[in-house]
């Protein structure tokens, strides 16, 4: 059996680099001074109530409606971390700014 | 690229005849598993099918081997597998597969003793049903059986043009003796035999539909990675290959898929007929035997007994309307099978009521003579 | 290589099949749709044209997910997605041929084929979605169940032991074996793409919920509850070469897991063809 690849050292991220990295998505970011894009599209169409975008959610930004669907009820809490439609089984959500 | 023999008259084996037919119609792809007596395709497409750009795979099993050459030939490349008896029964799932997707493909069974490992290197004709209804549900069969080594070579050429013309997976029966014996054979020049390829679409892309009813009953067929990324299942589907549970759609697929075949079943009848015009019995074989039955014929003729000979090359579909014309004023049919009596059911279904049936069957894993089978037409005459 | 962070959101869209009736026909909160728009970033991401990919499935919950998706799509019958994509690749070898099969129809029924194209090396990137269970069939226990779970052909808790997938795979010779989590769907979009992106037999086990039967046979609770226990008992690769072991207690490993080269073969294939032209050339 050939044997496995060398162990690759993780390089450690700068101070610096780390800093341009947030201020890099600030910029692209611009709903919290309340003009712009709503974080989030919802196509309720689609969705089954599974209730991940609401627990996953760190910021708390879903409320479920009454049939347990999300309500983006605290949008300028969102921050665009991509959880919940990168988990979405149904596609429902699809984000403006990325 | 081409598939060149070097000399037309060629000393061959069945088997091997089965290879250069393949090659002959365009097969350029080969997935098998060994098993005696169907090995040497297997062996041969190894060796000849790189040397034509084609590629050749021993697959794990034969479900295996019957799913990868489906899948090829869903590339838009003629493809073929080479079984016998136990390796025919492990395809027939996915036969039943190739049959609802229409994917054209070519499966050859050289037969052995039957059933389970039965008798490997001896002949038998018992898996003649099996090639109809092995596989579960309702499904129209083409198959094909030659009686010579230069039959195995036309029949394949055969078996692979029925495969395009119907978009159907077809069944070619030979057996352990034909596929083993060695005849002198002169190849056909590229362009003698006719070869049919599939017909492809020329539409635009919305408007292809991989299964649609046309008028022919037989759909154009684009290959995967043409631009018409179309979608194939093996439930039951619409025209787009959607699975479907609508009874109208459901009974529009069967009702295709059976008529594709029955409607123009003269087209793919081959029927060797002899000296029936003034038989009052006629002889009904197909493959080995058929080669003793003609020469029990002739024999009962230098007797002057008015013996003919039928032997279908098409089995199925079974020549119903050709065989109720030709029986129509013969005393005596006998149907002679090396199995239990197979051929010999349909035969007392089609035979009209003035024809008497009789049967003459082997199965203990040696061939009919023809002194045996000239014995019998003087008893049954 | 991995792949540099997520892409935009709504590329999932473009690669849907209009013609298909959505929502898919998955249970709510199935992981299966999750991996679903994985495959489709990958695939994205790679720049693969929609005509040059094969998606070809087996049958089971996992394998209704190429119908949905706008490639060449072939749904084939229950166990031999692997056969089927085998004769895809070697026939037309221009094409990126992807398996997503299950726990199930690629181990079961499926294995005497996942084994053989592991050997073969061929390049095919199998997506396994692992989630324990028949889910189509019911609920029934697959070679992968855990000993004691409970399914509903193993009322009094299993008495079998379930395969690991990716040491099966790593011992029949594939050259790529990493496995995610449809928790983890960032770090499952590099796996898959590591996958598509390596020249052989590349194998992603995605682990994935099936709450409609494993997590009510075995009491672990809805889909949000399952996707936590993934997320308790996953321990990235790179972590665990660095803990004690006792940290690796009741763990399973994600990311990576084997990545070797090895010859490719459609590749040798190739050789010999073009062997043979080059004598007909002299």
């Amino acid at each position: 059996m050939p044997d496995e690849k060398p162990e690759e050292v993780p390089v450690k991220k700068t101070a610096a680099e780390k800093e341009a990295q947030t201020e890099d998505k600030k910029i692209k970011y611009s709903y919290q001074e309340g003009k712009g894009l709503p974080p989030l599209n919802l196509y309720l169409h689609w969705c089954k109530a599974c209730n991940i975008c609401i627990s996953f959610c760190p910021q708390k930004v879903f409320d479920p409606d009454r049939d347990g669907r999300p309500i983006v009820a605290r949008p300028e809490k969102c921050t665009q971390c991509a959880i919940c439609w990168l988990h979405c089984p149904d596609f429902v959500i699809t984000s403006n700014y990325k | 690229m081409p598939h060149r023999i070097t000399s037309a008259r060629k000393l061959m084996q069945g088997n091997e005849a089965c290879v250069h037919g393949a090659l002959y119609a365009g097969c350029r792809f080969f997935g098998g598993y060994p098993i005696t007596p169907s090995t040497e395709i297997a062996e041969g497409m190894a060796r000849l099918l790189p040397k034509c750009g084609g590629h050749f795979i021993q697959m794990e099993d034969e479900i295996a081997s019957m799913a990868s050459i489906i899948g090829a030939s869903l590339t838009g490349t003629k493809s073929m597998t080479a079984t016998s008896g136990p390796g025919f029964s492990l395809m027939q799932e996915n036969i039943g597969y190739a049959y609802i997707t229409e994917v054209p493909v070519v499966v050859v069974n050289v037969q052995r003793g039957g059933p389970s490992t039965g008798l490997p290197t001896k002949i038998a004709q018992a898996d003649t049903m099996q090639a109809r209804y092995g596989t579960h549900g309702d499904y129209q069969a083409i198959t094909v059986a030659p009686a010579s080594v230069r039959e195995c070579f036309e029949q394949t050429v055969k078996a692979f043009n029925f495969a395009e013309r119907f978009r159907t997976p077809v069944t070619m029966l030979t057996d352990e003796v034909l596929g083993h014996m060695r005849e002198m054979i002169t190849i056909p020049e590229s362009g003698e035999l006719e070869v049919v390829d599939r017909e492809k679409p020329d539409v635009p892309h919305e408007w292809y539909h991989h299964f649609e009813i046309t008028p022919t009953l037989v759909s154009p067929m684009a290959s995967m990675g043409d631009g018409y990324r179309y979608h194939v299942t093996g439930l039951v589907h619409d025209q787009d290959g959607f699975p479907t549970a609508n009874p109208n759609e459901i009974k529009a697929k069967m009702d295709k898929l059976r008529n594709k075949i029955v409607r123009f079943a003269d087209e793919v009848t081959q029927l060797d007929v002899e000296m029936v015009d003034d038989a009052g019995i006629v002889v009904f074989a197909y493959g080995t035997t058929a080669r003793a039955a003609r020469q029990a014929v002739h024999m009962a003729r230098e007797k002057r007994i008015r013996a003919g000979l039928i032997r279908p090359i098409t089995i199925w579909p079974f020549p119903d309307d050709q065989l109720r014309e030709l029986l129509a004023h013969v005393r005596r049919v006998l149907v002679v099978e090396l199995n239990q009596g197979q051929l010999i059911h349909e035969i007392e279904r089609v035979a009209p009521k003035t024809c008497k049936v009789a049967g003459l069957t082997r199965y203990d894993g040696e061939v009919l003579n023809p002194v045996e089978i000239f014995k019998r037409i003087l008893e049954v005459k | 290589m991995m792949a540099d962070p997520i892409q935009s959101s709504n590329v999932t869209y473009d690669y849907l099949r209009v013609k298909k009736r959505f929502p898919n026909v998955w249970c709510a909160g199935c992981g299966i749709g999750t991996v679903m728009g994985s495959i489709i970033r990958a695939i994205d991401k790679m720049g693969y044209s929609k005509d040059e990919v094969a998606l070809v499935s087996g049958i089971g919950c996992s394998s209704r997910l190429p119908v949905y998706c706008d490639f060449n799509t072939l749904h084939t019958t229950h166990g031999r997605a692997i056969a089927f994509a085998t004769g895809v690749k070697l026939a037309k070898p221009s094409l990126k041929v992807i398996v997503v099969t299950g726990d199930g129809d690629g181990l079961a029924i499926g294995g005497n084929h996942f084994i053989h194209a592991c050997r073969r090396n061929i390049d095919i990137t199998t997506v396994l979605i692992n989630n324990q269970i028949y889910g189509m069939t019911g609920g029934q226990c697959s070679p992968t169940t855990p000993h004691d779970s409970f399914a509903a052909t193993a009322p009094y808790g299993n008495m079998e032991k379930g395969f690991d997938p990716t040491t099966l795979a790593k011992a029949a010779g594939a050259s790529y074996v990493a496995r995610g989590t449809v928790y983890h769907v960032q770090q499952l979009d590099k796996l898959i793409y590591g996958g598509l992106n390596k020249k052989g037999f590349a194998m992603v086990e995605a682990f994935s919920n099936c709450h409609t039967y494993y997590g009510r046979l075995n009491k672990e609770g809805d889909a949000v509850a399952m996707l936590k226990l993934m997320k308790e008992h996953a321990m990235p690769v790179k972590a665990a070469k660095v803990l004690p072991p006792e940290k690796l207690e009741g763990k399973f490993l994600t990311g990576v897991l084997w990545d070797v080269e090895m010859p490719e073969y459609c590749e040798l294939y190739q050789n010999l063809i073009d062997s043979f032209q080059e004598k007909d050339k002299e």
